[in-house]
């Protein structure tokens, strides 16, 4: 009796759970690889084949926006956390008791502005007319407005902002729950401040920071209006490449394909990142 | 302090980076909301002057936010979807916390693993590939037995589905998080006073769990509200908010009322992620 009950709980709670990850995400996942697999070869008559693969492999412009877009994140990601870690560790053990929660508040408040208004702030800041660019003619610094939208250095500098807050949370609560004796007793038996880095901080705040660099960097890949807003036309990113085959080409095949190998790629630098971290998803990622 | 800082010009280069950074931080959401402020067509400088007309005028060309009917038509299917997301993804998420905190079952590692990964799959994949399995069974439904099934077509529904099917793994780590602390003594002493399994859930279980699940909830909206890649695939002809800003920044080009709702939504999804947090610290003793 007692343990027909705890059966019957536990399908019930697994109900919801499998529903949710079968219909919306594994099967969907099945349908995009099944779809890129197909070929069309006369109005509403389709092939199995490799077609839409071998058209990627065959057009330069699109394996190059995938690699730029693969490269491009992982420079953000190595960005966000070498200018992210200095301030979650500031926030986590520098500051004061009472400017330890007022700054860790001020990370958290603009945490969810969407992306749209964080690129709409950097536009209204950088563009000729901007912001930046009045100042400047204002001081007397230049004579002509300057345009410092539309560069890969703006793009750059966009996608790290929005994503960085997304570094510096998960680490300062990492490095929360690092005891100050430990630093003390490494520098007590004589270590310097770079040993102590190295040695004993680094290597506890690993999961943080490996689980911050993860969603960064898939944030980061997976964006489209940052590199768009601040790139321009020319941004080529390849969420753009997947956003025209679908609707602006409506050659669903092909970009469902696009987004298989975007997929594939990402969850690619993800694998090779815990490998060499030495980490897994469980112990990173699901911690946070 | 835990680092015994011998040197202090170090500290003082220290502190200036963290004020840098903030800064840094604080220009482009100041920037887009001040100029909602301005009195002038453009969001510009030079500063023309304080107006509200930005927020409340009623005449174009200078039509405040809360008179533009498209604006208001996209707020409104932004608050609807995301109080649908947020409901359904709360539900599953404590659904999933009782079954990885309390469950036994084979696999268990792996559908943990299972449960994480859409987090990091990119939004736009997400988005795509409902999409697809959304029309497929539309197409084949239409094909065979000549049924029109409309709300399987790009609409509020898919949207929905697209956020939810991420928004589930935030919130379900967030409640997760929580009902690991329970202190499972409480529920034995409420059964050894003679309550039953449902009245235990009712009064102990879930009133510990509430804050965990409304912090989930506003989490849930305010991912909801601000969502683009995924939403973008699956928009139909009720446009969310972000989605009507997208098209008049790119179509149009910005006046300050695009500014007017920045600081709408700045401020206002800056207070549910204070009060999100609020939550989550007050009662984290128990």
């Amino acid at each position: 009796m007692q343990s027909d009950i705890k059966r019957l709980s536990l399908i019930l709670l697994f109900a919801p759970f499998a529903l949710w990850l079968l219909l919306l995400i594994i099967l969907p996942h099945i349908g995009i690889v099944a779809l890129s697999l197909r070929e069309k070869v006369a109005p509403r008559v389709y092939e199995f084949g490799f077609g839409n693969y071998i058209d990627f492999i065959q057009e330069p412009i699109y394996w190059n926006t995938l690699l730029r877009t693969g490269s491009m994140s992982i420079l953000v990601t190595i960005l966000a956390l070498l200018i992210g870690f200095p301030i979650a560790y500031y926030i986590a053990k520098i500051a004061g008791k009472r400017s330890r929660g007022a700054l860790f508040l001020l990370c958290l408040i603009p945490l969810w502005v969407s992306d749209l208004i964080r690129a709409f702030g950097w536009i209204l800041l950088l563009r000729e007319t901007g912001v930046v660019s009045s100042f400047l003619q204002d001081i007397g610094l230049i004579s002509q407005p300057i345009e410092f939208l539309y560069n890969d250095i703006t793009v750059i500098i966009g996608l790290v902002y929005t994503v960085i807050l997304f570094m510096i949370v998960p680490l300062v609560s990492t490095l929360d729950g690092m005891g100050d004796d430990m630093i003390e007793a490494g520098y007590n038996l004589g270590g310097s401040g770079f040993t102590v880095l190295r040695k004993i901080i680094l290597p506890y705040a690993m999961p943080g920071i490996v689980s911050g660099c993860i969603v960064v960097f898939m944030m980061t890949a997976g964006s489209y209006l940052t590199p768009i807003l601040l790139g321009g036309k020319n941004s080529s990113w390849f969420t753009e490449q997947i956003y025209d085959q679908f609707i602006t080409r409506f050659n669903w095949e092909s970009g469902a394909a696009f987004g298989f190998l975007l997929l594939a790629f990402t969850s690619l630098v993800v694998w090779l990142g815990l490998k060499l971290t030495g980490q897994t998803l469980a112990n990173t990622v699901a911690k946070s | 302090m835990a680092v015994a800082t011998q040197n202090k010009a170090l500290l003082i280069g220290y502190r200036a980076y963290v004020i840098a950074f903030f800064i840094f931080l604080a220009a482009p959401l100041v920037a887009a909301g001040t100029f909602a402020f301005n009195d002038s067509l453009f969001p510009a400088l030079p500063w023309q002057g304080f107006t509200l007309d930005w927020f409340f005028n009623d005449t174009e060309p200078k039509l405040g936010m809360f008179h533009d009917r498209r604006l208001l038509r996209g707020l409104y299917y932004s608050a609807v979807i995301g109080a649908m997301v947020s409901f359904l993804s709360v539900f599953v998420g404590t659904t999933n916390a009782f079954l990885f905190v309390r469950g036994n079952f084979p696999g268990k590692n792996f559908f943990y693993i299972l449960m994480i990964l859409p987090l990091v799959i990119p939004g736009v994949i997400l988005g795509i590939s409902i999409l697809v399995m959304a029309s497929n069974i539309a197409n084949g439904v239409e094909d065979k037995l000549n049924i029109e099934l409309e709300f399987l077509r790009p609409g509020i529904l898919l949207v929905v589905l697209g956020q939810f099917s991420f928004i589930t793994t935030i919130t379900s780590l967030v409640i997760t998080a929580r009902l690991k602390k329970f202190d499972y003594t409480m529920e034995e002493a409420a059964l050894n006073l003679g309550a039953t399994r449902a009245q235990v859930l009712r009064t102990v279980t879930l009133p510990f769990l509430r804050p965990a699940m409304i912090a989930a909830g506003i989490v849930a909206f305010l991912v909801s509200f601000e969502n683009f890649n995924t939403t973008l695939f699956l928009v139909g002809s009720e446009s969310p908010l972000t989605i009507t800003m997208y098209d008049r920044m790119a179509k149009v080009g910005s006046t300050p009322v695009l500014n007017a709702v920045s600081f709408f939504l700045i401020v206002g999804s800056g207070l549910l992620a204070l009060i999100s947090v609020v939550i989550q610290r007050d009662k984290s003793g128990g």
